[in-house]
């Protein structure tokens, strides 16, 4: 029983984070039906920008509160123009070409981003894994038993943070005039930019925000399993989109529940049976679901009209 | 009709090209086309520069190793320069990546013996990598030091391949009897690389001398190199209580697991072998790994002065302390230009020879004789992690 | 000529051009074996042409068939090794045995296409990409757990029966089937599908149909590719048959031009071969010294110059080398052409 608990505390932690890719994916694929293959690497690039931050802050610095925040905003900012550089200068002249096109260009910032991070010259980290710093003082929240239940500070206020990222998300899509904008332009793009909606724009804000989102979820990601190396984006990014498409790809709440399933999925299957089938487990549950709703969970086969 | 005509031709070639296959002779060590041809005919060597290669996984999921590797082997050869270089000649190391590939090990090898010419070849630590290499060293007859490669099947290939490190047999029952014997341990669970050959290895090997030696493996798990998040796998170990989880891992990964098991409430000891050195190790695992204990070749704490100057020397030139590779990878060098010294020749033949014949040869990592199956056979060393440190514990002989 | 020997001209003349070549240059271990990791990648290139080419369709996955061939092919060479066939002499037997194992290799492959295809093709293009995916990463996962396969060491040992002559012939081979597609009433709704699918569908072209089928002929040449890989490398493991080879594949067909079997010939010969060039060109340059290191340098960057390139590429020129016309449309018009359907 209390491995269950356990199992279940685990799966949450993993599933959040893919749910904060997930939802990058999702928007992103929303306005521009592109996937964006290089989003992994964006939450890496934003995981090393928030270790450089915390190593400039020092020791003592970097696990103040302000300090924190500090790492938080520096990597999504960081994140967000780089997500605003990639859109204008590798997307945004492909908006009309077919979609082989951009994929294409997504795998090459991809691989651009990646593997350049893995040379060591001038700034560039090289491919040594690294620890990310303790930047919340690990103690422990809750003991059940004889330890056989144990949550940590750090595990809930990472759940926190990535609640308050998601709900901050919602409101910023559902309740704003930029959200329904992003919406409007991901249902229709020509009739949105008829109504006197800047699509450009709004694109690249949605760009913005998602690559934001990325950084985000990779310092959480940092947080709770310590190692950071140049590769860590693209298998992070494959099991995401995966989750992303689970839900439905184009859905914002799909994405989320995509992503908390697919953690707890994987978590319970390898817990319970053969963990060497761990790899599998995600595309596996990804046919089935696929098998049964076509869709993912929330989409819809829209029929195509002409 | 036609595309039975067209079988039938087929048919024909290919018999064709069958026998011509079989009759044409191996390729011989004699350069063909080659670009770096040696006037006057002795392979790998240039007027005074002796040419040796090295192909390494410089990029990709095995980078770290590699580039480990490539920075010792350098070291050694420019401390072999500075003193004078081996009879009179430069030694000059020609290095190719073969982004951790088999295939791509093998063309690098081709390259080195049919296009470069080179006296011998050093590499790799995959054993895949080494295997693949091998395949096309032998027939040339180029003699071949593997550094890491621990599958007992790379040496079975010819007898022109070699290496300076233990095989996985060897280490596997090192730790099995260091468990049972010294740390009088019962049940232990074994969580292995999927990904890595060399884990496999020493996780069958230590399944069977524990279990031979009286002992229960309690749980069985696996992941996969390059994953950061093992708590599903360890929270199934933590139900079947073992007193130590047996991790024959790579660095990289040991600091995570060994993070996650205490964050769990693992109190079970920690086991590993010489893939755990390395000063990443106590940077990604923290307070978590003190207490756990390994199979090395070395002590880094040993007072003999050869080790404490290739530790000095390597963090002076590259930063860092080595780790395991770095040390196999400088000895794979020295036993391969002690060889060339000993040679009465340059002659391939007589390099192999030579390197046969290393009898107690002093290296950084122990004392190296290569037996008759062209190994190493040397003791190993226990090593107890504490505080950011190695404490030397025990040395177990083959 | 009669018609009959004008319908084997093609075969008979490349059967005969490659004798020619083997005899010459199967010596040269360097050249063989760069010559046949580079038609490995031709054929993988023409194969995958025919489906994200000519049918426009989207996968990613395959390496995946690749390894189904290699390790199919590979497990049979392993077991039959030791077996020769009575009554012909031991090269021609192992060289049967060698066709045999292609064979099943590439049925094998043929057969996971239809499996992962069938399904996958009536949903949406963007989900064909990840199933493709993710039918290569369940393959690795299933290799690795295998012992018969060899886990994470691979199968080593088997016969290395490969030639320049069996690698080039499978090339001809696959070439000649893509250009037999094209110039066909089959092509013709493979293309139609890649322009319009709906459209297609509304002149009663069975979509899902040709699909599946493009998809299948693509994976057992893919297959057949893994066959003659393994048969060539001295070990083959899951490392060889990653995503980063799948996306590999993906860019040669690109870099040519979607739809362009001249064009997947092409960017695949140049894309093998530029490694090794400039491998040949910085030692050149730099001597023995400095230009080792820097050929060295060069290996590791070789990866994030890749990236950028592909990048550049579809911002300069998206079509492709080629777009989607093929050799004979850019000679001179007196140059005769073959009739072409389209």
């Amino acid at each position: 029983m209390s491995d269950f608990a356990q199992h279940l505390i685990n799966g949450v932690a993993a599933g959040t984070i893919y749910a904060l890719v997930a939802l990058g994916y999702t928007m992103v694929y929303g306005v521009l039906k592109l996937i964006n293959f290089a989003h992994g690497d964006v939450m890496m690039v934003g995981t090393f920008l928030g270790y450089a931050v915390a190593q400039q802050l020092g020791y003592e610095h970097q696990s103040s509160l302000w300090g924190v925040l500090l790492i938080f905003l520096a990597a999504m900012a960081g994140c967000a123009v780089l997500g605003f550089v990639i859109e204008r200068f590798a997307y945004r002249p492909l908006r009309d070409k077919p979609r082989l096109t951009a994929l294409i260009t997504a795998i090459g910032i991809s691989f651009t981003l990646s593997y350049g991070f893995q040379l060591d010259f001038g700034p560039l980290p090289g491919a040594a894994p690294r620890a990310f710093p303790e930047v919340i003082a690990p103690r422990e929240w809750l003991v059940v038993g004889d330890r056989a239940v144990v949550i940590w500070n750090w595990q809930v206020i990472s759940l926190g943070i990535a609640i308050f990222l998601m709900v901050l998300l919602q409101g910023l899509v559902y309740r704003t005039r930029f959200g329904r904008a992003m919406r409007a332009v991901s249902f229709d793009h020509r009739t949105a930019a008829l109504m006197g909606i800047p699509v450009d724009r709004i694109i690249a804000l949605t760009f913005m925000l998602g690559s934001a989102l990325a950084a985000g979820a990779g310092i959480l990601y940092a947080i709770k399993d310590t190692a950071i190396q140049p590769l860590m984006g693209l298998y992070v990014g494959l099991k995401a989109f995966v989750a992303a498409v689970i839900g439905g790809i184009g859905n914002v709440p799909g994405a989320v529940v995509g992503g908390l399933l697919l953690g707890l999925v994987e978590e319970f299957v390898v817990g319970y049976s053969s963990s060497s089938w761990r790899d599998a487990v995600a595309f596996g549950f990804l046919i089935v679901v696929l098998l049964v709703r076509p869709g993912g969970l929330f989409g819809s086969v829209a029929a195509e009209k002409v | 009709m036609r595309s039975a005509l067209a079988a039938v031709l087929t048919s024909c070639a290919l018999a064709l090209v069958g026998c011509e296959k079989k009759t044409s002779a191996p390729p011989s060590s004699a350069p063909s086309g080659g670009t770096a041809a040696a006037p006057g005919g002795t392979p790998g060597v240039t007027g005074d520069t002796i040419l040796i290669g090295e192909v390494g996984s410089l990029t990709g999921s095995e980078a770290t190793f590699g580039i480990s590797t490539r920075n010792a082997i350098d070291l050694a050869i420019r401390e072999v320069n500075a003193a004078g270089g081996v009879k009179g000649k430069k030694i000059e190391l020609r290095v190719y990546d073969n982004q951790s590939k088999p295939e791509e090990a093998a063309n690098a090898a081709n390259r080195l013996i049919n296009q470069d010419n080179v006296l011998l070849i050093l590499g790799e630590v995959a054993s895949s990598n080494s295997i693949a290499m091998a395949t096309k060293a032998q027939p040339a007859k180029v003699p071949m030091i593997s550094n890491a490669s621990t599958n007992p099947r790379v040496t079975e290939i010819g007898d022109y391949i070699f290496r300076v490190c233990f095989i996985d047999p060897f280490q596997g029952y090192v730790m099995a009897k260091f468990a049972h014997d010294n740390l009088k341990m019962n049940k232990v669970a074994v969580l292995r690389d999927l990904g890595s050959d060399y884990s496999q290895g020493l996780a069958d090997v230590f399944e069977r001398k524990f279990t031979e030696m009286g002992g229960k493996i309690v749980a069985r798990e696996t992941y996969t190199k390059g994953s950061t998040d093992f708590r599903s796998q360890l929270t199934a170990i933590k139900r079947s209580s073992p007193e130590a989880i047996y991790i024959p891992g790579y660095y990289n990964d040991i600091g995570l697991i060994a993070r996650q098991a205490r964050e769990l409430g693992i109190t079970a000891t920690l086991m590993g072998g010489d893939g755990w050195d390395s000063e990443k190790l106590f940077e990604l695992g923290g307070s978590a790994i003190d207490g756990s204990y390994f199979s090395n070749h070395y002590s880094p704490d040993d007072p003999n002065p050869r080790i404490q100057k290739f530790i000095a020397a390597y963090k002076a030139a590259y930063g860092s302390v080595p780790d395991a590779l770095a040390a196999l990878g400088y000895d794979a060098a020295m036993v391969a230009v002690d060889a060339i010294k000993r040679a009465p020749s340059f002659d391939r033949a007589a390099i192999r020879d030579a390197i046969a014949q290393t009898r107690n040869f002093h290296g950084v990592t122990g004392s190296i004789t290569l037996d008759e199956k062209r190994n190493a056979t040397k003791p190993a060393v226990v090593l107890e992690v504490t505080k950011g440190k190695t404490k030397y514990v025990d040395t177990i002989a083959p | 000529m009669p018609a009959w020997l004008r319908g084997i001209m093609p075969v008979v003349i490349a059967i005969a051009v490659l004798v020619v070549l083997q005899l010459l240059l199967g010596d040269l271990p360097f050249f063989v074996y760069l010559a046949s990791i580079v038609g490995v990648n031709v054929i993988l290139a023409v194969s995958l042409n025919i489906v994200n080419g000519m049918t426009g369709q989207f996968s990613i996955g395959h390496a995946g068939f690749m390894a189904v061939g290699a390790y199919t092919a590979g497990k049979l060479s392993l077991l039959i090794k030791d077996v020769a066939i009575a009554g012909l002499p031991g090269a021609v037997s192992d060289q049967v045995q060698f066709v045999g194992t292609l064979l099943a290799g590439g049925i094998a492959a043929a057969v996971c296409g239809f499996i992962v295809g069938l399904p996958s093709l009536r949903l949406r293009g963007d989900y064909l990409a990840i199933v493709t995916l993710g039918f290569g990463e369940i393959i690795r996962v299933v290799v690795q757990n295998l012992d018969t396969f060899g886990r994470a060491l691979g199968l080593s040992g088997i016969p290395q029966t490969s030639s320049l002559f069996a690698v080039w012939f499978c090339v001809f081979l696959v070439v000649l089937v893509a250009r037999r597609i094209v110039g066909s009433t089959h092509g013709r709704s493979l293309w139609a599908i890649r322009e319009d699918e709906v459209a297609a569908e509304a002149m009663g072209v069975d979509t899902t149909s040709y699909k599946v089928r493009a998809f299948v002929i693509s994976s057992f040449f893919a297959g057949v590719a893994g066959g003659l890989f393994a048969h060539f490398v001295p070990i083959i493991n899951p490392g060889s048959f990653t995503f980063v080879k799948s996306i590999e594949v993906v860019v040669m067909v690109v870099l040519g031009g979607l739809g362009s079997t001249t064009g997947a010939i092409v960017a695949a010969i140049v894309l093998t071969l530029l490694p090794e060039a400039l491998r040949s060109l910085f030692i050149q340059l730099g001597g023995l010294g400095a230009g080792a290191s820097l050929a060295q340098k060069v290996d590791q960057i070789r990866m994030p110059i890749y990236g950028m390139l592909l990048v550049i590429l579809m911002l300069v020129r998206p079509q492709g080398l080629f777009g989607t016309r093929e050799i004979w449309d850019m000679m001179p018009r007196w140059i005769p052409r073959p009739r072409r359907v389209t």
